[in-house]
């Protein structure tokens, strides 16, 4: 009786600590990438350190650098939950404030992006833009437009690496 | 440790190691690049100088634009973006920049031109202050690449200016 009981006992432990690792190291992985993101939005200064509408990267939050015409701005409107990306085409600065007016619009487009502003609204000021666009790397923005569209991808997506996560533990 | 999972993420993560790696050089590689744009522009007319409903002073132009932006273009450039832009001070507004045209230049050879054009996009002022204006024309350009950082440049030309009155 005695031996059985002691077999259960440590059959038990060794169980117990197992899942604890694992869940122990998938809370690591998770908090991992946070910490990321969170640096990102640290070293960038923007509260969207990633944007993927366009695949563009963006540089340090320019508080101190000024808008200019031709800058690529990644901007919000009032109403609107995805930020758009485009071209600065007119720019008013305040003398004394810094304070700035900015007209935006798609290279593409015929029209500027009035009509993309809320009502009422003729100009873009500091506070709308979220961060300026640098650079390029093409496709890499595929698989977040791919896991928007299509949520289950994501789903998939995490359900694999948490099994991988269990799978090496064994 | 020789599974299929691990041999296929070694394998993966060592490809897109790569990959950032040559986007990266390739990017490099523009700052090599000898680059010697040229551009001039000349106003042939002011069509019309007057308020605008809304109260804004706004001027129509007709302007001739000759440039040569070939050497902006490397192997690693999808396109150019170029633009003319008026530049001005005020009173109260210490730069004012209003884009009057600009173009995608997809290729090299598209990027040799000469254009006779009226401003594509209005010029108008926060204001009334273009009267007798002093003014620059820069002719901007955004060279796009086809992966990495993207390079901007300007050739200021100075010497414009607005008429007294409204015509």
């Amino acid at each position: 009786m005695g031996l059985i009981g002691e077999k259960i006992d440590s059959i038990k432990s060794i169980q117990i600590r197992q899942l604890l690792t694992q869940a122990i190291s998938l809370g690591m992985i998770v908090t991992s990438a946070l910490i990321i993101w969170k640096a990102l939005m640290c070293v960038t200064g923007s509260e969207s350190p990633v944007v993927v509408v366009l695949s563009e990267s963006m540089e340090p939050g320019f508080k101190r650098d000024p808008i200019r015409a031709g800058e690529i701005v990644v901007f919000n409107i009032v109403g609107r939950d995805i930020p758009i990306v485009h071209r600065v085409i007119k720019v008013h600065e305040r003398e004394n404030t810094g304070e700035v007016d900015v007209l935006t619009k798609g290279d593409k487009n015929l029209d500027d992006d009035r009509l993309l502003y809320a009502k009422g609204q003729l100009w873009l000021h500091r506070h709308h833009i979220m961060g300026r666009a640098v650079g390029f790397l093409p496709y890499v923005g595929w698989v977040t437009i791919i896991m928007t569209e299509k949520p289950i991808i994501k789903y998939i997506l995490i359900g694999a690496l948490g099994l991988l996560v269990i799978k090496s533990k064994d | 440790m020789h599974s299929f999972g691990y041999r296929a993420n070694a394998l993966l993560t060592f490809a897109l190691t790569i990959l950032a790696f040559m986007c990266a050089i390739a990017s490099f590689s523009d700052n090599f690049s000898n680059q010697t744009p040229s551009a001039q522009i000349q106003i042939l007319n002011i069509n019309w100088f007057q308020e605008e409903p809304h109260g804004n002073d706004e001027v129509s132009l007709t302007l001739n634009i000759t440039a040569d932006l070939q050497s902006l273009f490397t192997w690693n450039t999808k396109q150019v973006f170029a633009f003319v832009a008026a530049e001005y001070k005020t009173s109260k507004n210490s730069l004012n920049q209003v884009s009057l045209w600009d173009a995608i230049i997809p290729e090299k050879e598209h990027a040799k031109f000469w254009i006779q054009i009226s401003n594509k996009y209005p010029f108008i002022d926060k204001g009334h202050n273009l009267r007798g204006k002093d003014f620059n024309l820069t002719l901007h350009w955004h060279v796009m690449p086809k992966t990495g950082k993207m390079l901007a440049d300007k050739i200021v030309m100075s010497g414009y200016r607005l008429p007294d009155a409204y015509r």
